[in-house]
């Protein structure tokens, strides 16, 4: 233990972070019935680090382009030692991640932390929530099986929908008109370089201003508290809430793992461009409730076009989510909580929906 | 508080006595060493390369420059199907699939007849893998042959 | 001669002055065909003796440019009945079932006449079909049996490559069953009215209409289709080597051959039916009351010896198979990567398949001689499959150290925790 105090005091004379981190020490945690949630902001943050992991191991045999990519994923799951397990984590990693970040964007809504000043925030929130989004459809496309290969295929399509900018942007994300090789190829810049740089930079930048302004506390507890301070309770971030945490993560591990070695990532059969699309072909789940609405819409809803229609309405309903913190004052309270819990309700159903439907 | 001797238990809101802080370290060490070993292990031996490096490019080496000899024939594995590699009389080599396209029978190269053939309903192809006598509706799909050095490869036809 | 019947020659008039009127309509619609009057009347007659204009134009002789009047005579530039369907211009008026092969032939056995149209058609129908039993039956006078019409349709006649003719391949058994399923209209000639029934329970019938394989057997495969006779006992075993050669090798080769010659049994058909040829399984051979073999075999003679051991060797090799596919499949659901293996498991069937037409020797030597290495092969599948399950269970197993780490890791933070909590507390009291 000596040793280790020596060599501390060594780097912070060089470093100098002692200074810089005596505010973190004071930093705490509020305690009510409902900070379990705080944990999930956590717990996004440990499993992209997973991802970021995995994902570099990953890489050193992965092989991008048409003609390699399924082989070298092959190679990943059958030869490379405990390569089945790297790669199931990677997959099963990055499907909990899209969860607990959906999750954790919704208990912040409920429990509305964007409030003054934490509206940017939120926003980086957002914009990270879309990252993470892009991530798992870049992703996804990678190992070029027949099944990613098609929802690629209808994903880009939806996106050509959109008005206006809708047929150059698919243009760009597919390299061309149709989805091929040089989708794969551009698929994967965005996933291993453009989106994790955007990615560590907002990440920073979303913890940062976490840091900042600590952690915020539901308004009702907060005007109970105000009026009565001694019935505030909270907890020291370091080291009671980190532990915690810490805990938690272990059990992500431990989950991860499971999963991972009880039912590994399927490889799937190499896409091949020229068969036609399996029968009743369907986006990962995270997609599923803007491709089951878009399946609902009638073709044609009073002369315009539905699946315009369809596309426009999330992009509206996107961009008022987007701004939840400035609509959510006085008035309008009442509607933003119902408009949230209507939104919930909404991804969940229609994502069973489009589980079960044919 | 009342004065106390290091090491007896205290009251439950004194400090935990030394032995119970010993023991929860040793328990914290052993399982962070033990949980990081299960994650190193098989991080390290992912990193080492395995032995069969060799999977790119889609092409397989079907056999060796002498292990045929003119007018013969060899099967061998292309991905998950058979394929099979023919040398010609005039020393050629021509590389296509070995599964016959009427139901499914592995094919096999004819010394006598010069052809490919099929034993289970007497399909016949010729050594370009087209289709000419028998039941077969379809030719076989040829592959792209190249030797290199004293391997000869076999890979899918490129689309240009 | 057919004569309109009419009521007045001023309804007659009507009538075909209406039915010029309308010829003339669809005449302006035709696409350019050589003038066809009979057709103007004749379309909107009802009965018998209605031929649409849409009907003919399916027909490939009225698209090559011929009419009515190329097999009835007549004038069919005429607009004028009388002319039209008149004694000099050589109206034949209805055809009799006898005259029609004659008729059909006069053009169709002439090379000369058919080169002008497609040089590639045979011009033999008619020489065949007089050494057919319905040519034979029809010489002597029995205008009931198939002739050219029955099978080809008539004014509507497709060629046989096209799928709605009713010679196309897939067609061809519904249209022999026409006939010869009627058990009524069969009665006098006394032969089995079953053929189609047990047809299409056949592999065959399965290989036309469910895999679309237009070279499978149909009715005209075997018994030819404008010579059709059933082929004779001596003789059907020829028709079915002609695709299963091997198998036709094998029995030749065999001791059966010379014996089924001698009581005059037909090669292939005694086991495997004529018509009704069901997929064949291993039950097939053996002395039990499934298979064939005890039918002329008894207990203790060396066929039924043979019999059984060939049964029990294949036997041996399908459970072997089975064993490996079913633990390959409890590998691979578990999450392991076998396609290597699996793929292994394909070229073992193989010599299963092997095996199955070496039977036919019926010479137990030559199936054991197919079946070891498949045993072999078999085996190989198998270990792999346990190598599968083998490392499976190793993960399992290092999936359990792990979380065991992780426990023990997440119960020490626990107790840690703790402690420090009740240390915080003790000091701000």
């Amino acid at each position: 233990m000596g040793l280790f105090r020596k060599l501390y005091v060594w780097l912070d004379d060089r470093f100098g972070w002692n200074e810089l981190l005596a505010p973190l020490r004071k930093k705490t945690v509020p305690v009510h019935r409902l900070s379990h949630w705080y944990f999930l902001g956590g717990i996004t943050l440990f499993l992209f680090v997973i991802q970021v992991l995995t994902g570099i191991l990953l890489l050193l045999y992965y092989r991008p382009g048409a003609n390699e990519a399924f082989e070298s994923v092959q190679h990943i799951m059958t030869r490379v030692k405990f390569g089945w397990l790297i790669r199931s984590i990677h997959s099963w990693s990055a499907n909990l991640m899209v969860f607990t970040a959906f999750a954790h964007m919704f208990s912040v809504a409920f429990l509305k932390s964007y409030r003054k000043p934490r509206e940017l925030t939120w926003l980086s929130g957002m914009i990270l929530l879309f990252l993470v989004l892009g991530f798992g459809f870049s992703g996804y496309l990678l190992p070029w099986n027949t099944l990613a290969f098609f929802a690629t295929k209808v994903g880009t399509e939806i996106t050509g929908q959109v008005p206006i900018i809708g047929r150059p942007l698919m243009i760009f994300l597919r390299g061309g008109e149709e989805v091929t090789g040089a989708t794969l190829t551009r698929f994967f810049g965005f996933h291993v370089a453009v989106l994790p740089g955007l990615a560590t930079m907002l990440i920073g930048l979303h913890i940062l201003l976490v840091q900042r302004f600590g952690i915020s506390v539901p308004p009702k507890l907060e005007a109970e508290w105000l009026a009565k301070p001694q019935a505030l309770r909270e907890m020291k971030f370091f080291p009671n809430f980190a532990l915690r945490e810490l805990m938690a993560w272990y059990v992500a591990l431990g989950v991860l793992g499971a999963l991972a070695a009880i039912f590994p990532w399927d490889l799937g059969v190499k896409a091949d461009p020229f068969v036609s699309a399996p029968a009743g072909i369907k986006p990962e789940w995270y997609f599923l409730f803007m491709f089951q609405t878009l399946k609902v819409i009638p073709s044609k809803v009073f002369s315009l076009d539905g699946e315009v229609l369809g596309v426009l309405a999330f992009g509206v309903a996107g961009a008022v989510w987007l701004l939840l913190p400035f609509i959510d004052t006085g008035r309008a309270r009442r509607w933003v909580n119902a408009l949230a819990v209507v939104a919930l309700a909404y991804i969940i159903g229609m994502t069973i929906y489009g589980h079960f439907a044919k | 508080m009342v004065p106390t001797n290091p090491g007896i238990p205290q009251s439950p809101h004194g400090p935990a006595p030394v032995r119970r802080r010993r023991f929860i370290e040793a328990l914290l060490g052993s399982g962070f060493f033990l949980s990081a070993a299960a994650f190193f292990y098989p991080v390290l031996r992912f990193l080492i390369p395995p032995k069969e490096s060799d999977m790119g490019s889609g092409s397989v080496i079907a056999a060796k420059t002498g292990d045929l000899k003119p007018n013969s024939g060899k099967i061998f594995r292309f991905g998950s199907r058979p394929g099979l590699l023919v040398r010609t009389t005039s020393g050629e080599y021509k590389a296509m699939s070995a599964t016959c396209t009427h139901l499914a029978c592995t094919v096999q190269y004819r010394d006598d007849t010069r052809e490919v053939w099929c034993a289970c309903h007497n399909g016949k192809y010729d050594v370009n893998g087209r289709n000419v006598s028998g039941p077969p509706p379809r030719p076989l799909e040829a592959f792209e042959v190249q030797v290199r050095g004293d391997e000869i490869f076999v890979r899918r036809r490129q689309e240009s | 001669m057919a004569t309109l019947q009419s009521k007045s020659p001023a309804s007659f008039a009507t009538r075909c002055l209406l039915a010029v009127a309308a010829g003339l309509l669809l005449s302006a619609a035709a696409h350019g065909q050589t003038k066809n009057s009979c057709l103007e009347c004749h379309s909107i007659l009802t009965d018998n003796l209605g031929v649409t204009e849409e009907k003919f134009s399916q027909d490939i002789h009225g698209q090559k440019g011929l009419t009515c009047a190329s097999c009835h005579g007549g004038d069919p530039t005429s607009d004028d009945p009388e002319v039209a369907m008149g004694k000099k211009a050589g109206f034949k008026g209805k055809v009799t079932r006898t005259q029609i092969p004659q008729l059909c032939g006069s053009c169709h056995s002439d090379p000369a006449v058919m080169r002008k149209y497609n040089p590639g058609l045979r011009t033999d129908q008619l020489s065949q079909y007089h050494t057919s039993v319905h040519g034979k039956l029809l010489a002597k006078g029995d205008a009931k049996v198939a002739v050219c019409v029955d099978c080809h349709s008539v004014h509507d006649i497709r060629p046989p490559n096209d799928p709605r003719s009713t010679v196309y391949p897939l067609n061809v058994p519904v249209t022999c069953s026409r006939c010869h399923s009627d058990a009524e209209r069969m009665k006098e000639y006394k032969i089995p009215t079953n053929q189609f029934a047990e047809y299409k329970k056949s592999v065959h019938h399965e290989a036309l209409t469910v895999r679309g394989d237009l070279s499978a057997p149909t009715c005209v495969t075997c018994h030819g289709n404008h010579g059709a006779t059933p082929p004779g006992a001596s003789s059907v075993a020829a028709v079915c080597s002609t695709c299963h050669v091997f198998q036709a090798q094998l029995f030749d080769s065999s001791p059966h051959k010379a014996a089924f010659a001698s009581a005059g049994l037909p090669g292939c058909v005694t086991c495997h039916s004529n018509h009704g040829i069901l997929h064949p399984t291993d039950a097939l051979i053996g002395t039990d009351d499934k298979s064939v073999c005890g039918q002329c075999h008894t207990e203790g003679d060396p066929g039924f010896i043979a019999a059984n051991s060939i049964r029990d060797h294949l036997a041996q090799l399908a459970t072997a198979i089975d064993r490996s596919d079913q633990i390959l499949s409890t590998a691979e659901s578990s999450g392991m990567e076998v396609s290597a293996a699996k793929l292994d498991l394909v070229q073992t069937r193989d010599t299963l398949t092997k095996a199955r037409v070496t039977i036919h020797s019926v010479n137990v030597a030559r199936v054991q001689q197919d079946i070891q290495p498949g045993l072999v092969a078999a085996d190989k599948n198998y270990q792999a499959g346990k190598d599968a399950l083998r490392e499976r269970n190793y993960r399992r197993y290092g999936l359990g150290l792990s979380l065991i780490a992780i426990a023990i890791v997440i119960t020490g933070l626990k107790m840690y925790l703790k402690q420090l909590q009740s240390g915080q507390n003790s000091q701000a009291t």
